[in-house]
Order: C-alpha cells, then structure tokens, then sequence
C-alpha cells in the first residue's frame, strides 16, 4: 500500500453566504436543493395535469389566465389539440426527469447515503454541487420553451423520432420548443451521470469503519443501485440527444427516413431510422423506471423496520432482489415497442424477462406483507405512506403483468391502460416514498417535527384521491379509451366522458390536499416541535449525528465505528428495544 | 418516543489485516493531527481511482450505444457509402500510442520522486510535456482529418457515414480534450509544490489517458471496418 494517499476532509465550513446556501459544496445543501427543485417541478407537473384534465372534461370552457401563458395555444383561455400535447409533454418530462429523478434518488440520497455510511461528504464535492447546478440549468432550458417560438414540444416526454427530429413542420412546438427540449435532456444526462458518479465513489470508498456493504441500511444500498443503473442508463440517453439535435439543426439523417412528408414538405432527409430513436430511448426509458422506484423501496424498506420494531424477514433478499430488478431492467426496453413494427418474435424475447421482473417485485412485496403480518407496527405519516407505497406499488403492478404479454398489448396499447398502470407503479408509488422519506427524515433535516395529524390527513386523502384518480384509468382503457386525445368526441368515447369528470374532480381534491403537506413543510420548518435526537428510535447512522440537523462534517470531528447491521430491533438492550449501530454492546447484553 | 441517545463512538486507531478491497469500509479519518500525510497508511481505494473506472465505464457505454446505433443505421439504410478513411488518422493514431507511453514513463518518474528515489523532478515534468505534446499533436491531427473530408465534399450531413465519422471523432476529441485538462491540471500541481500532487491523480490521469488511447483504436477499427 502506498504512502501519503490518505483523502482527508474536503473542504472547511463555508464561510460565506454564496458558498453556504447558493453554490455550497455540502452534501445536506445539495440535498436540499434537489428537493426544493423537485417540489417545484412537481407542482409546476401537477397544475399543467389539471389544465389537462379540466380540458378533456370541459374542451370548449376557457380557463383563466391560461392565454397569457400562450396566445396561440390557448387563444381566450382555450386549450388547442397541439397545446393539449405540447402541455402533455411538459407534464411528463418535469415529473420524469426533474421529480421522479430527483426526488428520491438525487435530493435524499445526497442527504442521507454519506451520512449512512459514516463519511463527511461525497467523493467529489464540486462534481456534486457542479451535478445540482447542471440539472438547474436543465430545467431552466426546459422551462424556458414555454415562453419562446410557439411554446414547448408536443412529441411527448419519450420524444418520438421522426416527429421530433424534423422541425416546426410536425407542429408548434417542435420548432425552437423541441430543440431545447433535447438541449435539456442532454444536459441533464451530463448531470445525472456526474451524480450517479459520485455516488458510487462515495458508496464504495468512504465508509467508516466497520461499515461494511452487508451493514449498509436498505435505502443506501437502493441508492447505491440505482446509481450504477443511472450511469449507464443516461450514458446511452446522453449520445442519443445528441444524435437527435444533430438531425434536428445540422441536418443528419440518423431518424429521419426517406420520402418522409410533413405537413406537405418533402423533408430533405435520407434513409434514418426512426425505430433507432426508440430503441435507444427506451435502454434508457425503461430502467429509468427503476431509478424513480428503487430509492423508493429502499426509503420504504427502511422506514418499515424502524416502526415494526423487528427486522425484516429477509432485507438481504430484499437488496439482491433490487439488483436483480436493476440487472433485468437492461433487457426489457422492446416492450414498450411491441407496436413499432419490429420483428414479432422479439416481442417475445422481450416480454419474458419482463415477466421475470415481477418475481423479485414479488419477493419483495411478500417479505414486506409477510414482516408486516403481525408485527406491532407504529401508526405515524411516514410508515402509513409506506403502507401507501406497498398498496400503490402492487395495484400498478399487477397491471404490469397484462401489459407485459404482446398478445394483451396489443389492445391495450396506447390506451388509459397503459397511463394508469405507470401513474400508479412509478408516479405515486414513488412519491409516496418521497413523502415517507420526508416525514421520517424531517426532523433530522431541520430539528423540528412535522405536524402528525396533518400529515395523517394528507396520507389517507392522497390514498383515495390518487385511487380515486388512476383506477378508473384502467377501466377507461379496457373500453378502448385512446391516450393523448385532448376531446372525446367519438361515439365510442362520450359514454366514457362521466368517468372523466370523476377522475377530474378526483385530480383537483388530490392536487389540493397536497397544499396540507406544502403548508406542513413550511409550517413546521419554522414553528414545528423541537425534535429530539432520534424521535424514531433509528439505529442507523443518520440518527447518531451530534445535532439535528448535522454539523457541515456530519458528525462534529467524531468518527463513527459500526458494530452491527442496521436492523437491530426487538432485542434487549440498554436503549430499549434496538441497538444502535454504533453500539458495541451486543444485542441481549445489558449492562 | 424520543430517547436519549449515547454519545456515539470514537474511533480508536487499530491495526488492519485488510488490503483496499473497501469491504471493511473505506478509512477516511486517519489523517494525523499534524497533517502528516506520509505517516498514514490508508488500505482503503481513493475516491479518485475509483471515480475514474466508474466515469470510464460510463464513457464506454456511450461509445456501445453509438456503437450500437451506426449498426441499426447500417441496416435501415440503402444509403450506405463507403468513405476513404484520412490517412492522417494512422499518424494521429502513433501519436497517441505515443503519448500514453510518455505518460506511463511521466507516471513511474512522478512516483519515483515521490518516493524520493529520485532527486529531481525535472525528468518527470519533461515526460508529462511530451505528453501533452503528443495529445496537442492528435487533436489537430484530427482536425486536419476533418479538413481533409471537408475538402473531398463530405460534411456531417452529406451522408450517413460522414455523419458517424464526425459524431465518432468528435465525441472523442472532446474526451481527449477533457484529458489534455486533467494531464494540465497534473502538471500545475506538479510544479507548483510537487508533494501536493496525489498518487491517485495523476493515476486517475493516466487511466484515463490511457483508455482514451484503446477508445481510439478501438473507434478506428470499427470507423475502417463499418466506414
């Protein structure tokens, strides 16, 4: 072993104001902003998906305000068919990239992984707060298609070749609003590749002592996973933004096909092929899906042990299931391509390791319903919203199943199927771990409590609410309800136009109650209970920080040994029922 | 609820039987008090090492799905047109070889005087500007590449193997040149004080020169076989 290669601490206090609370090189800072970025995106997804949805019930109504925001899109108020889409696609590149991304993976993986594994920061401090700063711009770029040409793109957040490579003829939008969609994109993968970066090195190298990879709590490991998905996921995203931006403004022809006409303009394109796009968007798309989900069951599982007060009945199975999820989640993307026209015996090949998928998904919904069965679980807002996640995350994906056999997906294709089945699997079975993690973590982040009985109502009206919104979806698409029309007026449809008013409805009650979660978060930062230092009876590292919230260097100059895992719950200790994990007292011994 | 916790534990210094494999935990907090860096034996992987094999994987899959994607272009295509790859790439291509070589000897003389085996470190710093000579010496040499396509009527768009060609170069160069940063970043910290400059980042340095190295061969073969 080499001399003089120790990595000591990377940087001081900060000092100034700039370097404090702007561009700070502190993980719980970086943390922080990630989420304050996602919670903005999150809302800005939520108010666009009620324009969406009070559109579809009510097309010829205008809707306040809504012409300042584009006069030709929605000239008096009123939505157009393109605005509907191009308002479509906002929705879901916001929630994808900028809430799904960030929320569970970037905001409370940089708070919490260093904190978990004993270490003062991450790896590479500047890469991470360069990775912040990156995915800021990103969303700033995207953003701005809102105000400038003729609004955002309307191909969709999957960005479907050739459409998307052709310019303003395929419609508003995919003029300058489509270029810097894919602008955006690409600098976003530049972004999640320098964070998924850091949180291997971090993983990998600094961990304190006795803070073995088989002592690591759940959610690091979650986070640790979906950051080797990450990698290599944006790494094929990142070359085919750029082969998508090359077609777009310097005239190459990877997507475009020949002869291709556009709104009567014979496009001077020759011989791309837009399948190419597809293929390469979905080895992303597809175990992106994973790296909005896996955090998710890792902050679940996490939060489940603390308040069943015993371990898991297996959370090794759980962490090799999650690898086994991530290793499959490579071999799947053709099944979002069964329809495109490729060769119907890879649909085959396609469907069965996507089938395969739900057998870890399984494994682990049994050993979370299984440790759950009989256990004494402690009633708060975060272990209900991990209740949230489990119900969330079965009703999604047992749909998964159909959607999965070509032979099914060929009639629910392009259906409300298809939307309510990953609304529910990966939208809000992630966001239900986003708000388990916020209500678990939260008095470490800011040393206060969250309001109890608000959160309690805000769980069980998001429940009915997002239950209330997204299972008439599947009925919806088993009638052949078609997805991205923006009015039904097929005779086929206007039966079905009821069960779109609920779901309206169902979606402004839900949006609303969200406002209780918003105005507990700012309420209790500043007026919240005094938290104390471990209000959950955690044992996991987070919770041996010597304030709430931790110090810059986490843990005020000590450095932390591990002795046990982090489940050491229901044994006999002198703390009670657990054992921390830097303990070295054993669990049975007291003393 | 709430619990008073024990204070948590202070780490005691303890001897280690484990070698760098990182399963025992990394072994950040052992830098001695008077900053002695020499005197501390650290078993655990440097973030830098690592950090560069993670961002080196990333690279090399971005470089499979283009990869990837000129042969599903190849397939969809009827407009196929083979082009005479510049001659100038095989002299770029020594050039490159040739400056990993310098670097591996830069690489050994920067440790040597480390070690202090070696009094001074003018021999090292030679070798990192031959270095950065060489790698100066292929990005111009590509782009004179690009200059000769140019002449012969073959821009990005003019067909799609002249689009891979400068997609391929291009990502690559600016790979190459995120490198000349990094082989720059070594030589100021080298010569500005000598003992600052980590082990670990001239190795992550030169790692990564080095795959650049096997990337080009690697991008040239398939550029000669599929172009």
């Amino acid at each position: 072993m080499a001399e003089g290669q120790v990595h000591v601490a990377h940087h001081g206090p900060p000092t100034s104001f700039i370097r404090k609370h702007v561009f700070s090189l502190d993980h719980k800072v970086i943390g922080k902003q990630y989420y304050g970025l996602a919670l903005v995106a999150v809302f800005t997804g939520m108010v666009l998906s009620w324009i969406m949805r009070i559109h579809l019930v009510w097309p010829n109504s205008p809707i306040p305000g809504l012409q300042w925001l584009s006069k030709v899109g929605a000239p008096g108020g009123i939505v157009t068919p393109e605005y509907y889409l191009q308002l479509m696609t906002m929705h879901g590149t916001l929630m994808v990239f900028f809430v799904l991304t960030n929320a569970p993976f970037a905001a409370f993986g940089n708070y919490f992984l260093p904190i978990q594994i004993g270490a003062e920061d991450m790896a590479f401090p500047r890469f991470n707060m360069m990775s912040f700063w990156t995915t800021f711009v990103a969303f700033i770029i995207l953003v701005a298609a809102f105000f400038v040409g003729d609004g955002p793109p309307l191909s969709g957040w999957t960005a479907y070749a050739p459409l998307s490579a052709v310019g303003g003829d395929s419609g508003p939008g995919e003029a300058v609003g489509q270029t810097l969609w894919g602008l955006s994109i690409f600098v976003f993968c530049i972004a999640s590749l320098l964070g998924a970066l850091n949180f291997i090195a971090t993983t990998l190298d600094l961990r304190t002592k006795g803070m073995t990879l088989a002592r690591m709590p759940i959610v690091s490991w979650a986070w640790f996973i979906t950051s080797c998905i990450s990698l290599l996921a944006f790494a094929v995203l990142l070359p085919a933004c750029l082969l998508l931006i090359l077609d777009r403004l310097a005239g190459t022809s990877f997507f475009i096909p020949s002869g291709l006409n556009v709104s009567d303009h014979l496009q001077p394109h020759q011989g791309g092929s837009p399948l190419l796009w597809q293929h390469l968007f979905w080895f992303f798309g597809h175990p992106e899906v994973y790296i909005a989900i896996l955090p998710a069951i890792g902050i679940v599982s996490h939060i489940l042990i603390c308040n069943m007060r015993k371990p898991m009945l297996s959370h090794k199975a759980i962490i090799y299931c999650m690898m086994g999820i991530g290793f499959l989640s490579y071999m799947v993307w053709g099944h979002h391509m069964f329809l495109s026209g490729m060769n119907p015996f890879s649909a085959l090949v396609f469907s069965f390791p996507t089938l395969m998928i739900t057998i870890p998904a399984t494994i682990m919904t049994l050993i979370w319903l299984g440790s759950l069965y009989g256990s004494n679980l402690r009633i708060n807002s975060a272990s209900l919203f991990c209740i949230g996640f489990i119900s969330m995350f079965v009703s999604g994906g047992v749909s998964g199943f159909f959607l999965a056999q070509p032979s099914i997906d060929i009639y629910l294709h392009a259906t409300y199927f298809v939307v309510g089945h990953f609304h529910m699997v990966m939208g809000v079975a992630a966001i239900m771990g986003v708000f388990a993690g916020t209500y678990f973590w939260f008095p470490k982040m800011t040393g206060r409590m969250m309001s109890e009985t608000l959160g309690k109502w805000h769980f069980f009206l998001t429940l009915i609410g997002t239950y209330a919104i997204f299972m008439p979806f599947h009925y919806l698409g088993l009638a052949g309800n078609v997805r991205r029309y923006s009015a039904f007026t097929d005779d086929y449809l206007v039966p079905l136009v009821p069960v779109h008013k609920f779901i309206t409805y169902a979606a402004l009650f839900t949006g609303a109650a969200q406002l209780i979660f918003i105005f507990n978060l700012f309420y209790s930062r500043f007026k919240g209970a005094p938290a104390p230092d471990n209000p959950w009876e955690c044992t996991s590292l987070e919770w041996s920080t010597p304030s709430s919230p931790p110090p810059f260097d986490n843990f005020g100059g000590q450095h932390l040994v591990v002795y046990h895992d982090p489940y050491q719950y229901g044994v006999k200790s002198s703390t009670g029922d657990y054992l921390m994990q830097t303990s070295p007292e054993r669990a049975g011994e007291t003393p | 609820m709430a619990t008073t916790l024990p204070p948590p534990q202070t780490v005691e210094e303890q001897p280690r039987s484990t070698h760098g494999n990182g399963l025992g935990g990394g072994f950040r907090h052992l830098a001695p008090a008077d900053n002695n860096l020499r005197a501390v034996k650290d078993p655990a992987g440097e973030p830098a090492r690592t950090g560069i094999w993670v961002g080196l994987s990333a690279i090399a899959m971005m470089f499979a799905a283009l990869t990837s994607a000129l042969y599903v272009r190849e397939g969809a295509a009827t407009d196929w047109q083979h082009i005479a790859l510049p001659p100038i790439l095989y002299f770029n291509t020594l050039a490159l070889i040739a400056s990993s070589i310098a670097l591996e000897v830069a690489r050994r003389r920067v440790a040597a005087f480390m070690r202090n085996q070696e009094a001074s470190q003018s021999p090292a710093t030679l070798w990192l500007n031959v270095t950065m000579g060489l790698g100066l010496v292929f990005v111009i040499g590509q782009y004179f590449a690009w200059l000769k396509l140019r002449s012969e009527g073959l821009y990005l768009p003019t067909n799609p193997n002249s689009s891979f060609f400068y997609v391929f170069t291009g990502v690559h160069v600016v790979h190459v040149v995120g490198g000349l940063g990094g082989l720059t970043r070594v030589m100021v910290k080298f010569r500005s004080s000598a003992r600052s400059l980590r082990r670990s980042t001239i190795d992550a340095t030169s790692y990564y020169w080095h795959f650049m190295g096997l990337l080009w061969l690697y991008l040239l073969f398939v550029l000669w076989l599929k172009l």
